[in-house]
């Protein structure tokens, strides 16, 4: 039989056969859901974690401060010292051991995406001149009117790229969920290499979708990066 | 307008503590144009930056308009919406337009609606020259012309009083004149100023008492005439002529 011949029987025994398409697309679903939902939640925790950070290290400590502190570092130091399939299957098998999988899932990889968002956004605040801040004080704003009306949309622009990388990371990442059970794109393409025994066809094809989603967000964020840079232009 | 007592300012530093600001004791009456002059290092700066709380005293008491604002429980945030601050590098909005970076805090604090505070900024620009760079970004400006924006935006605020830190310290030479000239006007109608400069020509005709500071102290303070023409301080003198 020539190559092409195989390569024909394989994708129609791997993907057509019973509709076996549909592991993939089921798959690719709740990859896709996943993603977004742990991406919102890792940018909410990691922007506020960062706040706190940064509010902290300009001298705010009152008594709330120093507890919020606590609890980030704490926050910060496990999450990113320990693996994520670890905290996703501490979360499913220990802590959440009922509910809906999919939640599980997006709870465990936006509390983990937010703990490597909030270094980055530390950063890029961080690295915003305090001259901003001083002028925005000077003139009677708030530190959080401050924080949000001008520092924060400058961060957000000089961390653009960090953050892409940070979404094309989680993306990939949630590539574990079969370890509690949870049918993603791996794991879809798996189950089909489990029944028809042919690895290389649908693990080619879950690669080539991983790949083209991310080909997909690297144009967002070029677009994204054009847009923010407008002020930039002389 | 502006009372100090005993002014006292320390930093920490890894080398152990730097005493900036040694007992100062100073006033600013409403209207009035005080220059402060002195050495690089000689805590001018820091004064200045004390009077709307930007550097917090380690012990004296900072008075405005009769209230002791040093104390907790002051709303700073409303103080420093009456004191306008000029820095040494502009410190410009730079992600928004000239108009924005203008109308931000009025619209924000509720002074203005976004209307009234647009037409302000025209009406300001026109009078600094620059109303065609409403919509223009910071970048786009040079260092004369961001300044005067960056006093128009403070003006922006109708404040009581205007603190100008080095204003013109960052800029090209021939750029220092447009920015000292709108400074001139703005002192023309009636605004009160505390000025940390090394313009001597600027403090000799615009203000009307001077500050020499040196060593964290007010070495002598007078009017231009007795500061320059009749200094009495042996550091005064020697100052003056090094910079003269």
């Amino acid at each position: 039989m020539s190559f092409f011949a195989t390569i024909g029987q394989h994708l129609y025994d791997d993907f057509v056969v019973e509709g076996r398409y549909m592991y993939i697309l089921q798959g690719l679903g709740n990859t896709v859901v996943i993603t977004i939902f742990a991406l919102i939640l890792g940018l909410a925790l990691g922007v506020i974690s960062s706040i706190i950070n940064v509010f902290y290290a300009n001298g705010k400590r009152g008594p709330l401060m120093r507890v919020l502190k606590v609890i980030v570092s704490i926050y910060i130091t496990v999450i990113r010292g320990t693996p994520t399939v670890v905290q996703l299957m501490i979360m499913y098998f220990v802590i959440l051991t009922s509910g809906s999988p999919l939640v599980i899932a997006i709870l465990a990889f936006g509390i983990n995406s937010g703990a490597y968002v909030s270094e980055v956004f530390r950063s890029g605040i961080q690295s915003v001149d305090y001259g901003q801040t001083e002028a925005g004080r000077s003139l009677g704003l708030s530190a959080n009117q401050t924080m949000f009306k001008i520092v924060l949309p400058q961060a957000i622009k000089n961390v653009t790229p960090a953050i892409f990388n940070e979404f094309i990371t989680l993306l990939k990442e949630t590539s574990v969920s079969g370890y509690v059970g949870i049918q993603d794109l791996t794991k879809g393409g798996d189950i089909i290499r489990s029944i028809t025994y042919d690895a290389f066809t649908p693990l080619l094809l879950v690669a080539g979708i991983y790949l083209v989603i991310v080909i997909g967000l690297t144009q967002i964020q070029h677009v994204v990066e054009r847009r923010l840079q407008k002020s930039d232009r002389h | 307008m502006i009372v100090i007592k005993n002014l006292h300012k320390t930093f920490k530093t890894d080398d152990g503590d730097l005493e900036v600001l040694k007992g100062i004791d100073a006033e600013i009456k409403d209207g009035e144009k005080v220059a402060v002059i002195g050495p690089s290092g000689s805590g001018k700066s820091t004064f200045l930056r004390c009077m709307n709380l930007l550097e917090t005293p380690t012990s004296g008491e900072v008075w405005f308009n009769g209230t002791q604002i040093n104390v907790p429980g002051v709303n700073i945030d409303e103080i420093r919406a009456q004191m306008g601050m000029v820095f040494q590098h502009f410190n410009l909005f730079p992600h928004l337009t000239v108009k924005a970076n203008i109308t931000l805090a009025p619209v924000l604090l509720k002074r203005m609606t976004q209307q009234q505070a647009d037409e302000r900024a025209i009406e300001l620009l026109k009078r600094v020259d620059l109303v065609e760079k409403a919509d223009a970004y910071p970048s786009q400006l040079s260092g004369g012309q961001k300044q005067r924006i960056a006093i128009v935006r403070s003006l922006a605020m109708n404040p009581k009083m205007m603190l100008f830190d080095e204003p013109t310290s960052a800029l090209d030479p021939e750029m220092i004149g447009e920015v000292l000239e709108v400074m001139k006007e703005v002192a023309d109608q009636g605004m009160t100023m505390a000025v940390v400069t090394h313009e001597m020509k600027f403090a000799r005709d615009v203000a009307d008492r001077i500050f020499f500071l040196d060593g964290g102290h007010i070495l002598e303070e007078g009017t231009p005439e007795q500061i320059f023409d009749a200094p009495k301080n042996p550091r005064l003198k020697d100052f003056l002529s090094k910079v003269l």
